[in-house]
């Protein structure tokens, strides 16, 4: 009965091999591949957030025929709107009260001019802005991710402002982090052809304009050049109205550049910024760095545009899956990164399953050599074992990684010690005179309890590792506590089993052990 | 065959003194070692930074590929040869955590192949940024005392049979943890702190077992980490697995010898408990020895056939379980004589 139910726990272990879908994963350390953890610098997003909020209130001011002396945002952003006379503060405080119900007023503090009104974002809504810009962060690389075509990506939030990716087997990781890393803020805005760039480059841009670059790749040399701009501040048109991106072939120049699609509104809006000013130069600039700056030659209209620059097919595709997917609502940092290349992974399966045959294969001999007919048994209960552990990584979905073979290698030094502690006390048992039979069943269960007992210190620490443990470590720990698991099974059932099997045929059975 | 008679009797408990000054002397060392140097030695996981591996298809020299990352700005970078010289493989280490952004892998590609006039190959590209290696340095050291205090709590529960009287004791020292954390206490003294009053509880307890298993992993954990410490080893995530491993496994080997003790205790009334010990510690001699011998068998290939990366992954643990065996003879069971009260 035992046996068949061992049996029944095997089985799936040699079916598992031919259905693909419950295949052992192999972890990054074996298959080659890259793990990243990004953090999202969400407080950036409460900045953008405050920085909205200033303009918007400035618009509604100035609907509504109001004159304020200044409004801005702080550094631990509040807001300081300074406003003289009774009509300018009560159109204020109603305007705050009616449309950015949000906000709150802190202080209000009468100063020379008038008075200083403090407003804040409460703490909720600027947590509540935070993990709207982590999910939304995390959604715009899924998606960038999956345009970029890899298979299998595990991407998912860590903590409330980390996200960590793996991208198994990639190999142009250079090519994935800038995808992944852009915070492709996309906008259009007008060069500022008046303003005097030697001066801007000193540090003193003219107000209203800063100075940008834009990046210059010499096609022979590889060499690159900053050449400088200076772009007016205000952003006519930005990437949030883009519907399309896609990368298109210039049948002039036979270059790639990519072509994009506004929508409604923003086609209207760039028609007009386009009618108004002919003849100057627009600027598309990318997260701080302009791409091209164009001179509009006439009123465009049909809402589409193109971005050249000079980039090869692959980084006018990556720019086109950025632009689709969109911005990042705040910048990301990579501050964890592991890669592993595909041969150094093949490597390690080759050096990690020679060890496991090697040291296998010694204790296998050992065994035999130092209990004989018992060794043999154990070595079945140890095969056996490895087999269940195959069977139960691939059962659980397991990721099978280095440290997780060295796991592996480990039980199997350690499944052996629960026989030889079986043996050790059958033999002390023989010793005592009592007969093979009375002596087997006397070692087993004499010896169960410590078995248990000094299993169950090792499978306490496999579960702490499981729960601490990232990557490589946890899967020490599964196989470590998948070992555990079926050594007692295979040491307490499957070896006594076979035991009672040999002992029973006989009418005076002998023990070889 | 047989390794070791039955009916060898060998005075182990006589000779604890010897064993005491044996184990001192070794745990001295280790506490002058990492005196020296200033604390373990924590590799990338743990301190933060930057750590490639690179294969090159022809011999290449340290000096030259020094030389090309001083010309790529990364001074103070260590390199060293990794694995067998004939391989051509490197490791490049430097503190710098966040250069890995910026067309890093084209960069640091080029500048090599410019000094050592052969392509590299970039096998691994680890990155710590120095939030996340403070994050996994702290969480390393719960998981250790994790471990520590559920092991705890299962062997008094276990074998003192005192399962409500473990069960506040570790409630008790969760707390205090708890509320020392609260005043940003660093880790290694929150843990340290626990350790002592975990032994002082036991001491006065007499809760003999618990006290002779936890003075054991102590001994084999610390012996461990002042080895790494002497031999200048990195610690890395994987290690902490071993130290980990090493925690549950040597307590194996003791809890064999314990296991007969108590059995003896009860059967053999006349004897002291002196005899009782040195008894048992005979009887199960043979497994001690021969569990601690497949185990290193198998370590002892991981070591030698399972390539670089796992190296000092298998290193800790023979360490740990050679220095498990003999603790659970010479340390784990002279301390339950220690610790009852007759005997004191």
């Amino acid at each position: 009965m035992i046996i068949l139910t061992a049996l029944v726990y095997v089985l799936p272990t040699f079916y598992a091999d031919c259905w693909p879908h419950k295949k052992i994963n192999l972890g990054l350390d074996l298959q080659g591949g890259m793990h990243l953890v990004l953090e999202v610098q969400n407080e950036k997003a409460v900045e953008t957030t405050v920085e909205r909020t200033v303009h918007e209130l400035k618009q509604e001011l100035r609907k509504k025929e109001l004159k304020h002396l200044g409004i801005s945002r702080n550094s631990n952003n509040t807001i300081t709107a300074t406003l003289s006379g009774d009509k300018n503060i009560d159109g204020f405080t109603a305007i705050v009260a009616e449309n950015f119900d949000t906000l709150e007023i802190v202080s209000t503090v009468t100063v020379t001019q008038g008075k200083n009104i403090v407003l804040q974002l409460p703490a909720k809504e600027a947590e509540n802005i935070k993990r709207m810009a982590t999910e939304q962060a995390l959604e715009t690389i899924r998606n960038r991710i999956d345009e970029f075509g890899v298979s299998e990506p595990d991407i998912r939030l860590q903590g409330d402002k980390r996200i960590q990716i793996q991208l198994p087997g990639i190999t142009d990781t250079q090519r994935a982090k800038d995808l992944i890393g852009k915070t492709a803020q996309l906008s259009f805005q007008l060069v500022d052809e008046t303003g005097d760039i030697a001066s801007a480059a000193k540090g003193t841009p003219p107000p209203g304009s800063v100075l940008l670059y834009q990046m210059k790749e010499d096609n022979r040399t590889g060499q690159v050049t900053k050449v400088p701009f200076l772009i007016k501040k205000q952003v006519l048109l930005d990437g949030g109205s883009l519907t399309d991106a896609r990368v298109m072939i210039d049948s002039q120049f036979n270059e790639p550049y990519v072509g994009i699609e506004f929508d409604r509104k923003g086609a209207r809006i760039f028609e007009r910024i386009t009618g108004e000013n002919i003849k100057k130069r627009l600027a598309i600039v990318l997260d701080k760095t302009v791409y091209s700056a164009p001179v509009i030659q006439d009123r465009i209209a049909g809402g589409k545009a193109r971005i050249t620059g000079n980039f090869n097919t692959e980084e006018a595709r990556d720019l086109a899956i950025i632009l689709r997917a969109g911005a990042l609502p705040a910048p990301v940092k990579i501050i964890e990164e592991r890669t592993v290349g595909p041969t150094l992974g093949a490597d390690s399966i080759r050096m990690g399953i020679m060890s496991m045959l090697v040291g296998g294969l010694l204790v296998i001999l050992f065994m035999m050599m130092y209990y004989k007919g018992a060794g043999l048994i154990a070595d079945i209960a140890l095969v056996v074992n490895i087999l269940l552990i195959g069977g139960g990584l691939a059962a659980f979905q397991a990721t099978l990684t280095l440290p997780g073979i060295a796991g592996i290698i480990l039980t199997i030094g350690m499944a052996v010690d629960a026989n030889v502690i079986i043996f050790e006390r059958i033999r002390e048992e023989l010793a005592s005179g009592k007969t093979a039979a009375a002596s087997v069943n006397a070692g087993f269960s004499r010896a169960a309890l410590t078995i248990l007992d000094a299993n169950v210190t090792t499978l306490i620490v496999a579960v702490v590792l499981f729960q601490f443990g990232t990557g490589p470590v946890k899967g020490f720990a599964v196989t470590l506590g998948l070992g555990i698991l079926a050594s007692l099974f295979t040491a307490l059932v499957l070896s006594k089993s076979i035991f009672d099997m040999t002992l029973s045929g006989k009418k005076t059975p002998t023990l070889s052990i | 065959m047989q390794f070791i008679k039955p009916g060898t009797t060998i005075d182990f408990i006589g000779k604890r003194k010897l064993g005491f000054s044996f184990s001192l002397a070794l745990v001295i060392i280790s506490l002058i070692s990492l005196v020296i140097h200033q604390g373990p030695n924590y590799g990338i996981d743990f301190a933060g930074g930057t750590l490639v591996q690179v294969k090159f298809d022809k011999t290449a020299v340290t000096q030259d590929i020094r030389s090309g990352l001083d010309q790529m700005g990364i001074a103070n970078s260590s390199v060293q040869i990794f694995g067998k010289p004939e391989n051509n493989e490197f490791l490049i280490r430097t503190s710098i955590p966040d250069m890995t952004n910026q067309g890093f892998t084209q960069a640091i590609t080029q500048a090599l192949e410019n000094v050592t006039g052969s392509t590299p190959e970039i096998r691994r590209v680890e990155m710590v940024g120095p939030q996340v290696g403070k994050d996994l340095r702290k969480q390393a050291l719960l998981a250790m005392f994790y471990s520590l205090l559920f092991i705890t709590i299962y062997i008094s529960g276990r074998f003192e049979m005192k399962w409500v009287l473990s069960g506040v004791t570790a409630g008790a020292l969760m707390t205090a943890v708890y509320f020392l954390s609260i005043f940003n206490m660093s880790m290694p003294i929150l843990i340290t702190a626990a350790l002592v009053v975990t032994l002082a509880l036991f001491w006065y307890l007499e809760l003999k077992y618990a006290m002779g298993a936890i003075v054991a992993l102590i001994h084999d954990v610390f012996i461990t980490v002042g080895l790494f410490s002497i031999l200048d080893y990195e610690f890395s995530l994987p290690i902490i697995a071993a130290l980990l491993t090493i925690i549950g496994y040597s307590l194996n080997d003791t809890i064999i010898v314990f296991d007969r003790i108590r059995e003896n205790n009860i059967q053999s009334r006349k004897l002291t408990l002196m005899e009782i010990i040195n008894k048992s510690i005979n009887e199960t001699l043979s497994r001690t020895i021969l569990t601690s011998l497949t185990t290193l068998v198998v370590l002892f290939s991981l070591l030698f056939l399972g390539g670089e990366i796992i190296h000092n992954f298998a290193f800790a643990m023979i360490a740990g379980v050679v220095i498990g065996t003999y603790s659970s003879v010479f340390v784990a069971s002279p301390i339950v004589l220690l610790t009852d009260k007759k005997n004191r």
